[in-house]
């Protein structure tokens, strides 16, 4: 089987598997606890576990074009089934595991599955009740047989019959195996590798197809990015149906023959994650931040000693943390502190994290904090943002080591393209992770992507003068201000919530002549400021209404607004006039979606009298609201809010184009 | 109708939807297990007789269990359930009557021969070693298995640790089965209720029990960790082929799982049956409804 690979180009994933086995036979391709024993797979045994499934899953009667579904946890025996599906021509479509049965109904009837691969017995609980509405479904394979006994066998099967279906064909007749391999040559990159569903928070879900060149370009163009090797080993841990996973733990791993660990249960992936002690990590924003909480938690509990050095060696991390990342000048006392401070403090915590042979750390999704960003840096992570989605194969744009700014996504990827629309600021990219088309959906094809083989971000973003893309907000959320310019709300409320001062923001200016805010004081923060100066409150209200608090949010509207006048696109979006609410945004009074988003259109319209007291130059307003309190009672709020008048900075670039006259 | 799972090259095009398949298959299967789970009897109670002082615990009770089944013992507050258990495992001995376990006939018995022959039991209120995690408690339950002897344990070398592989190898699987992986360095001390019960259960089932007797498994437990227990409860029946005896106050639970009730009041036998036989016996009504006699 070696002959072959090596002089063609590798442009598939089974062709991939190929490469590795011959290439890194003996290294570790996967890793799984189970038992409470980590288990390897070399790519060489990888090779003969996939090769047995294909063989038998072909004996169930999957073939080329055919579908088939995986759902479950990661694991190595489902990884494995996207390679042998693959194999033979089919197209793995994988499903969120926590979906309700009713949620996979959609996806598995519009996918038209043939057969659906599952993880364990609540998996396969799930698809029988709503068999009956999957007339093409013919076939359940499991891979945990637990509890699966007493099931009517002649549709049900477990995992390790199909491949020992497939090792006994392949002994009996070795043809097959050639067979086998002759269909893997045959495969071309232009076929369409795995089905993602979208998780569609607008509208039913969109099967995106992509291609093997999609997924097999993109992971190896990442490879080459931050340097990945087959020395690099990564914790497979966010579902697979999600395209970051897919790419990451899948198409990233096979183009670099790195080592995919999977943990023992979603539970344990912690402390999985500090046993294996990963080179490479992906993760959403919250998850550092429950990382951040637990330290800090943790510290509250530690000896006066060890505070003291924890205090202190944050602080040299933050003044000379990100320096010494990114390789920049660091003044030798700085240096020689940092030094101490790693291997008294930083080290350690990299170590409880499980951090301690990372090099590369991504983060991605939603807008992640300055501040937090900066504590994980500080402390020697080197941790990224990248901006991308599925229809991209992930990767838009990333950071590049030694260039790293918070309030960016990074710089275009390799091979990737980027322009902002005129007008809208919607924000194009053409790459070689362009998605094939939604599956069944032409007109949402036609939507995304343009004639000339650009695609659609939905997102409205601008370049700014180092090269990087920022994104501001939905494209279809950005609105204009009466004088034409540019009004981005998430955006601007993104900013003033990153101050610690401040829990939430809802800004308004679309069609307006101006952008005015609503806030809300963060409790704890602004709470724990209060107790330190001795100023007196019963209430939030109290507290939301106490001039030097007011003083304070000024101040820190007054900073953002001269920050925003240095950015072309939004400097119209300046907050000329905000008010403190006297009552904290809820979720039980609508305000805030379960998720805790601001509903901006709701309450525009349940303070109306305090939106146009922002535009009618009043210095005051009255309100009163109906509110419910966490016992269920109801009641009404009510009181003056002050309206406080900001200053506008002239954008820099007009300030430029008046010292050039 | 019958489609076998073994036939590589079946024509997949003419079969019938697997939902079409599954429901017609439904009925058969079921029957075909309940009639093959169930065999000869394991352990047979004889007009057992208990009292404490003057207080008439136990009063002339006979029944059976038998190989395979899930037995409840069921009945109001007081009605002599745990005192019943604690006889069958030898911790109570009756005045009267004997007890037969595996064709042996004996009236009294010690907790450790009840243990070596293959009775495992969970308590009410859970009873685990607080300070210690979840693996040793579950180690714990390994001891009786456990050849060599303490010197040797504890010098760790050669056949002792090749033993203690082998029991770490049979617990683990254990927890896998139970899903608590992520608590298994935890001291038990700390973890919440519903979990401990999952590891007491685990740690009966550590000795590779023949009967299981399960004091109120599911006791101030929520919804969804009472669905958990009785999967575990249920799998642990099907998978292990091991036979179960129950106390339960959630009667939802004791119809669902079990094969046979018997009930209790005041110590006496009132009824005994399968679960529809027991919820229409107007004895049993008026037991737990507290009709005027």
């Amino acid at each position: 089987m070696t002959a072959g690979t090596s002089q063609t180009q590798a442009d598939t994933i089974p062709k991939l598997l190929l490469r590795n086995a011959d290439r890194y036979g003996a290294r570790p391709a996967f890793r799984e606890k189970e038992f409470g024993i980590w288990q390897t797979w070399t790519w060489s045994q990888v090779l003969e576990e996939v090769r047995a499934l294909a063989l038998g899953l072909e004996s169930l009667g999957l073939k080329r074009g055919d579908t088939i579904a995986i759902i479950g946890d990661n694991r190595p025996h489902l990884y494995w089934t996207f390679t042998a599906a693959q194999s033979l021509g089919a197209i793995p479509v994988p499903l969120y595991q926590d979906s309700v049965a009713e949620e996979m109904a959609y996806v598995l009837e519009h996918a038209e599955v043939r057969m659906a691969v599952v993880e364990d017995q609540e998996q396969v609980d799930k698809v029988l009740s709503i068999a009956d509405r999957l007339p093409r479904l013919q076939r359940i394979v499991y891979d945990d047989p637990r509890g699966l006994e007493d099931y009517d066998p002649s549709r049900l099967h477990a995992l390790g019959d199909v491949q020992r279906t497939g090792r006994e064909l392949l002994s009996r007749d070795p043809q097959v195996g050639a067979e086998w391999l002759k269909r893997i040559h045959e495969g071309k990159g232009s076929d369409v590798s795995v089905m993602l569903y979208t998780s569609g928070t607008t509208g039913r879900p969109k099967g995106v197809m992509l291609t093997h060149t999609n997924v097999v370009v993109s992971g190896s163009n990442a490879n080459v990015f931050d340097h990945f090797t087959s020395d690099d080993t990564m914790i497979a841990y966010l579902p697979m149906a999600w395209v970051g996973d897919h790419i990451f733990s899948y198409g990233q791993a096979f183009a670099g023959a790195l080592t995919v660990c999977c943990p023992e249960s979603p539970e344990t992936a912690m402390d999985d994650r500090r046993e294996i002690g990963p080179t490479y990590f992906f993760a959403p924003p919250r998850v550092f931040e429950t990382m951040l909480t637990q330290i800090m938690v943790r510290m509250e509990d530690a000896g006066a000693v060890k505070k003291r050095l924890f205090a202190y060696f944050l602080e040299v991390a933050k003044r000379a943390g990100e320096k010494v990342l990114d390789g920049k000048p660091v003044g030798f006392g700085d240096r020689l502190l940092y030094a101490l401070g790693d291997f008294l403090v930083y080290g350690p915590l990299r170590n409880r994290m499980g951090f301690s042979n990372l090099r590369v750390a991504y983060t991605a999704g939603e807008a992640i904090g300055p501040e937090l960003f900066s504590f994980f840096r500080g402390l020697g992570i080197n941790l990224k943002q990248l901006y991308g989605q599925t229809e991209a194969s992930v990767f838009i744009t990333l950071q590049p080591d030694g260039e790293v700014y918070p309030e960016t996504v990074g710089k275009p990827g390799p091979q990737v393209e980027i322009r902002i629309e005129e007008g809208t600021g919607e924000v194009l990219f053409k790459s070689p992770g362009v998605f094939y088309k939604y599956f069944k959906n032409e007109e949402a094809t036609a939507a995304t992507k343009t004639a000339d083989g650009w695609v659609r971000t939905g997102d409205a973003g601008f370049i700014d003068g180092n090269g990087h893309l920022r994104i501001i907000d939905r494209a279809k959320d950005v609105g204009r201000l009466t004088n034409g310019a540019l009004f981005a709300p998430k955006y601007v409320e993104n900013r003033l919530k990153f101050y610690p001062e401040i829990k939430e923001a809802v800004v308004f200016g679309n069609g307006r002549d101006y952008a005015t805010a609503f806030i809300n004081i963060d409790l704890t923060s602004v709470g724990s400021w209060a107790e330190r100066n001795n100023v007196i409150y019963a209430s939030y209200q109290e507290l939301a209404g106490h001039p030097m608090v007011r003083e304070m949010v000024e101040r820190r509207v007054d900073e953002m607004n001269r920050a925003l006048a240095n950015e072309p696109l939004v400097s119209g979006s300046q907050v000329r006039r905000f008010l403190i609410l006297h009552k904290e945004l809820d979720a039980d009074d609508g305000e805030l979606t379960r998720t805790q988003k601001v509903r901006r259109g709701f309450i525009a319209e349940r303070y109306e009298p305090l939106v146009t007291a922002l535009y009618d130059g009043s210095r005051e307003a009255h309100i009163s609201v109906d509110v419910t309190f966490e016992d269920g009672r109801k009641g009404k709020i009510e009181g003056n809010v002050e309206i406080v008048d900001m200053k506008a900075y002239p954008s820099s670039e007009a300030t430029a184009k008046e010292a050039a006259e | 109708m019958s489609v076998k799972a073994d036939l590589p090259n079946l024509a997949v095009e003419s079969m019938p939807s697997l939902g079409a398949a599954m429901a017609a298959a439904e009925n058969r299967s079921h029957d075909e297990s309940e009639r093959r789970r169930i065999g000869e009897v394991l352990l047979s109670v004889e007009n057992v007789s208990l009292s404490f002082g003057g207080v008439r615990a136990i009063t002339d009770v006979s029944f059976d269990i038998r190989k395979g089944e899930i037995r409840a013992i069921i009945g109001p507050n007081g009605a002599g359930k745990t005192s019943m258990l604690n006889v069958i495992n030898g911790f109570y001995f009756p005045q009267q009557g004997s007890i037969t376990f595996k064709g042996e006939k004996r009236q009294e018995m010690r907790p450790y021969h009840a243990a070596t022959s293959g009775i495992s039991r969970t308590f009410q209120n859970v009873a685990l070693f607080r300070g210690m995690t979840t693996l040793d408690n579950m180690m714990a339950g390994r001891t009786l298995k456990m050849r060599r002897g303490l010197i040797w344990q504890a010098l760790r070398v050669g056949p002792a640790e090749r033993e203690e592989i082998e029991h770490r190898e049979i617990v683990e699987k254990l927890i896998d089965f139970l899903e608590i992986e992520h608590i298994r360095k935890v001291p038990v001390g700390k973890l919440p209720y519903g979990l401990q019960k999952r590891v007491e259960l685990g740690r009966a089932l550590a000795m590779e029990p023949e009967l299981l007797l399960l004091d109120e498994p599911m006791a101030g437990m929520n919804l969804e960790e009472k669905e958990d227990m009785s999967r575990f409860i249920l799998t642990v029946n099907q998978s292990l082929g091991t036979t179960i005896a129950l106390i339960e106050h959630d009667m939802g639970v004791v119809m669902d799982l079990s094969d046979r009730v018997v009930v209790l009041e005041y110590g006496r036998k009132i009824a005994d049956g399968t679960p529809d036989e027991v919820k229409s016996n107007p004895k049993v009504i008026d037991a737990y409804l507290g009709v005027s006699h």
